[in-house]
C-alpha cells in the first residue's frame, strides 16, 4: 500500500467503526476540501452509499457559491441533508461585529448544538486534522464532549492500536475524526487521484484563490495563480505558511481556537 | 516507500518537544509564519525561543512548560516519509504517552545529560518493551549543560545500557546531543567533535519499518456486516496476512468453514486481486455462514488460538487499581466480551521493577502477570506471533484503564504439557476446535 492507500485505510477503518457504534450518527460538511474528502470516503467505506446524514451549519454568512455546490452535490449523490442555523441569534442581529469569536460561537457551536439536540445525535463525524492548528494537533480520533458541549482536554481517552473507548456516560456525544491524520498536502493528492469533485473556489481567479473557506466577512483568499489540483499541490510544496493564515477567527490571539473548541467549536 | 512511526519518550522536562521542533524548523517542515508566531510569543513572554512550542500548542502547555499530550506530525526526510510522535514525559500523563508510543516502529529515549536517567526514563523503557518496540535509540540531550563533556556521556551511557538490560533491551546507539541549539539533529557540532557516529537525522534515516511478514498468518476480524444491493458484505480491516477470491477460510471460534467468493470495491479503476495487510476491506462468502462482529477469518491452514482463559501481560493505567474477582471489559481487534481476573502471577512496579508482595491487585502503573478469565472464548494469537491480534485493552466501566499481550493459553498450556509427554504435537493444533460444517442461517 502507498500512503494514501494506508491513509485511507485507515479513516475507513474509523468511518466504520463509528457507523457500527452509534445508532444515531451524523457527518458535519462545511463544504470545504476536508468534509468532502470525508463524504467521499464514506461512500467508500459503504461501497457507494452514504448511510449517514449530513449535517450543514449555515450561518448564512457563507460565501453564496458553497450553497449552490451543496444542494448540486446532495442531490447527484443522494445525500440526506440536515440544515441547521441558529435563527434566535440572527434574528437577534448576530453577526462578526459582535466580535469574531462570540459570532463563531453563537452561530456555529450554538448551531450546532441545537441540530445536535434536535436530532438526538450519539455521534458526529468531521474532518478536522491535526496538522490545521495546535489543538486540533491533540485531538483524538473518539473524542467526548459533555452534554454542554465541552471538550475536557486535560483528561482525554487513551488510545492504543485501534481500541477507541466508543462508550460514555449519558448525556456525551462523541467527535469522530477520520482524517486526524492526514495532512493538507495528503487531502489534494487524494483529491487528485481519486477525482473528486470540489467546489471551485478553492481554484485562482484573478490571481487569488481561497485556501481554506468559511464565513466570507471572516475568510481572505490568498495570492495564487493555481487553476488546477496539480498547481495547487506543487504550490502546497513549496509554501510557507500556514493553511489558515486567512481565517480571521485563529488570529484573534495566541489561544483562539483552543478557546472556541473547548466551547464546543469543531 | 511507506512511512515510519517514530516516537520520542523520556522524563519529563528532557528535551523532547525541543527536539522535535527543532528537527522540524531545521527541516523547512513547519510553515515559517508558524515558527514566526513561537519567536514572537516567547519575546513576549520575554523567553529564549522555546521550539517545544511548536508542539506544545495548548496555553496550559506553554505556560508549565510540559507536554500534556501526545500529538504527531508527519516529517520526510530526502529518503522517506515519516510521523513523528511526541509523548509526554510526565507521570501524570502516562496514558497519553501510551496511546502515542503504542503504533510506534521505533523510540528515541531522551536523557537530560545533567540529570541522568530518572524514574519515567526507566517506566517508558519498560512501556517499550511490553508494546514490542525495539528499535530504540537513546539520545543523551543537554550536553550545553554539561560542558559537552564526553565523560558525563558515557557514564550515562553506561547506567543506561544497564536500566535497559534490566527489561531486556539495548539500544541500537547513543547520540549526545543539544536539541534546543540544532547541535546532531542535521548539523554536527564542533563542541562534539569527539562523536563519530551519525546525527539525529542520519539516524532517522536508518530505521525500518516493522513490516508484517509477507507469510504471517491471515487474520481478518469482522468489523461489520452489510446488506447493501442485495450483497452480504462482510467488512473489516485485515490485520495480518493476504486473502484472494477462491481461498478456503474459517470463522472462528465457531470453525465454521467457507470460501472467499468475491472482493467487493467500488470506483476503482482495476479490479482487486489481492487483499493484503492494513487494508479495510469487503468480502462476500460463497456459504451464508453465521458470521458477527468479532468473528476472526482466517485461511484453513493458520488457525489463530480459541481459548477462554488466557495468560497475559498487562499494564494498568486505571485509576483503581486491577482486582482479581472483579468484572471488566476486553477488547481484542473487534471481539468483546466481560473477563475478570482469574489468578495474579506476578505484579511489579514499571519504573524499578520492584515486586509487590500483595497477589491480588495490581496497581496503576504497575505490570501485572496475570490469567484471564473471558466470559466468550476469544480467537486470538500470541503476542510474539501476531501482534494485532495478541494484543487487548482492558475497560473498566467505560474507560480504557489497561493494555496488554496474550502471553498464552492458560488451560492449553498445560493440556500442550501432557501433550507433549504423550505424543510430540505442535502446540498450535492442540488448540485447534474440530472443524464444523457450515451452518446455514438464511437462504
Ligand atoms: N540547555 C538546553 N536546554 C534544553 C535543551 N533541550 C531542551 N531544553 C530545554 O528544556 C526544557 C524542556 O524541554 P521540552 O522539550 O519541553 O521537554 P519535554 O521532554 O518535551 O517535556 P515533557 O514533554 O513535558 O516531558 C525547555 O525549557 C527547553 O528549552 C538543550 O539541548 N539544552
Amino acid at each position: 500500500m502507498d500512503q494514501l492507500e494506508k491513509l485511507e485505510s485507515e479513516s475507513i477503518f474509523i468511518i466504520r467503526e463509528a457507523y457500527q457504534k452509534y445508532k444515531k450518527i451524523a457527518m458535519l460538511w462545511s463544504i470545504g476540501k476536508d468534509s468532502t474528502v470525508l463524504l467521499h470516503l464514506a461512500r467508500k467505506a459503504f461501497y457507494g452509499h452514504c448511510p449517514i446524514p449530513l449535517v450543514h451549519i449555515d450561518t448564512t454568512y457563507k460565501i453564496p457559491e458553497m450553497i449552490a455546490y451543496r444542494d448540486k452535490i446532495a442531490q447527484e449523490w443522494n445525500l440526506k441533508l440536515v440544515v441547521g442555523s441558529n435563527d434566535q441569534a440572527l434574528q437577534n442581529g448576530m453577526g462578526p461585529d459582535k466580535g469574531r469569536l462570540t459570532c463563531c460561537n453563537a452561530l456555529k457551536t450554538e448551531g450546532l448544538q441545537q441540530v445536535m439536540a434536535q436530532y438526538e445525535f450519539q455521534g458526529l463525524l468531521m474532518g478536522i486534522r491535526r496538522d490545521e492548528e495546535g489543538s486540533r494537533g491533540k485531538e483524538r480520533y473518539f473524542s467526548p464532549r459533555n452534554a454542554d458541549f465541552e471538550w475536557n482536554y486535560k483528561e482525554q481517552p487513551p488510545e492504543l492500536w485501534n481500541q477507541f473507548q466508543t462508550e460514555f456516560p449519558e448525556g456525551t456525544h462523541v467527535r469522530v475524526h477520520p482524517l486526524l491524520h492526514w495532512t493538507e498536502l495528503n487531502v489534494w493528492q487524494y483529491i487528485l487521484r481519486e477525482n473528486i469533485p470540489i467546489i471551485d473556489l478553492y481554484f485562482a481567479k484573478n490571481g487569488r484563490r481561497y485556501r481554506s473557506l468559511g464565513c466570507a466577512p471572516c475568510t481572505t483568499p490568498i495570492t495564487s495563480e493555481a487553476i488546477t489540483i496539480e498547481e495547487i499541490i506543487e504550490e502546497l510544496k513549496n509554501t510557507n505558511v500556514t493553511e489558515r493564515s486567512g481565517r480571521a477567527q485563529d488570529q484573534v490571539d495566541a489561544y483562539a481556537m483552543q478557546k472556541l473548541r473547548v466551547r464546543g467549536y469543531m | 516507500m511507506s512511512e515510519l512511526k517514530i516516537v520520542i519518550v523520556g522524563h519529563v522536562d528532557h528535551g523532547k518537544s525541543t527536539l522535535i521542533g527543532r528537527l522540524l524548523a531545521d527541516t523547512g517542515s513547519v510553515p515559517d509564519d508558524r515558527i514566526e508566531a513561537v519567536r514572537r510569543r516567547c519575546v513576549d513572554q520575554g523567553k529564549d525561543m522555546e521550539y517545544a512550542f511548536l508542539l506544545d500548542a495548548l496555553e496550559e502547555e506553554q505556560a508549565q512548560g510540559i507536554t500534556l499530550d501526545t500529538t504527531r506530525i508527519q516529517f520526510h526526510s530526502a529518503q522517506r516519509n515519516y510521523v513523528i510522535i511526541d509523548a509526554p514525559g510526565h507521570k501524570e500523563f502516562l496514558k497519553n504517552m501510551i496511546s502515542g508510543a503504542s503504533d510506534a516502529d521505533a523510540a528515541f529515549l531522551l536523557i537530560d545529560a545533567e540529570e541522568g536517567v530518572r524514574e519515567q526514563t526507566r517506566r517508558h523503557a519498560t512501556i517499550l518493551k511490553l508494546l514490542g518496540i525495539r528499535q530504540i535509540h537513546v539520545v543523551i540531550n543537554k550536553m550545553d549543560l554539561v560542558g559537552y563533556e564526553q565523560a558525563v556521556f558515557e557514564q550515562i551511557v553506561a547506567v543506561c545500557t544497564d536500566a535497559l538490560a534490566q527489561v531486556e533491551l539495548q539500544a541500537l546507539s547513543y547520540i549526545p546531543m543539544a536539541a534546543k541549539h540544532g547541535e546532531n539533529i542535521l548539523a554536527r557540532s564542533a563542541h562534539l567533535d569527539w562523536y563519530q557516529g551519525r546525527t539525529l537525522i542520519e539516524t532517522i534515516d536508518t530505521l525500518k519499518a516493522q513490516h508484517p511478514e509477507a507469510d504471517a498468518p491471515t487474520r481478518l476480524p469482522v468489523q461489520d456486516i452489510y446488506k447493501f444491493d442485495h450483497r452480504r458484505i462482510v467488512a473489516g480491516r485485515l490485520e495480518s496476512g493476504t486473502l484472494q477470491v477462491g481461498d478456503t477460510i474459517v470463522c472462528w471460534p465457531q470453525g465454521t468453514r467457507t470460501r472467499i467468493k468475491s472482493l467487493e470495491s467500488w470506483q476503482r479503476n482495476q479490479p482487486l486481486t489481492t487483499l493484503t495487510a492494513g487494508m479495510s476491506v469487503g468480502v462476500t462468502l460463497e456459504d451464508p455462514v453465521f458470521l458477527q462482529r468479532g468473528t476472526v477469518i482466517a485461511r484453513e491452514e493458520a488457525p489463530p488460538l480459541v481459548g477462554d482463559h488466557l495468560k497475559v501481560t498487562i499494564y494498568w493505567l486505571g485509576q483503581q487499581p486491577l482486582r482479581a474477582g472483579k468484572r471488566y471489559t476486553i477488547k481484542l481487534t473487534t471481539q468483546e466480551t466481560t473477563c475478570e481476573v482469574a489468578a495474579i502471577d506476578h505484579v511489579y512496579d514499571s519504573s524499578d521493577l520492584s515486586t509487590a508482595d500483595a497477589l491480588d491487585q495490581v496497581p496503576t502503573n504497575f505490570v501485572g502477570e496475570v490469567t484471564l478469565r473471558t466470559k466468550q472464548p476469544l480467537a486470538f494469537d500470541l503476542f510474539t506471533q501476531v501482534a494485532e491480534t495478541g494484543r487487548f485493552v482492558i475497560l473498566d466501566g467505560f474507560e480504557v484503564s489497561g493494555g496488554g499481550s496474550i502471553v498464552g493459553l492458560a488451560d492449553a498450556v498445560n493440556q500442550a504439557k501432557s501433550q507433549r509427554e504423550a505424543e510430540p504435537a505442535a502446540p498450535r493444533q492442540v488448540f485447534r476446535k474440530k472443524l464444523k460444517r457450515s451452518i446455514v442461517i438464511e437462504k
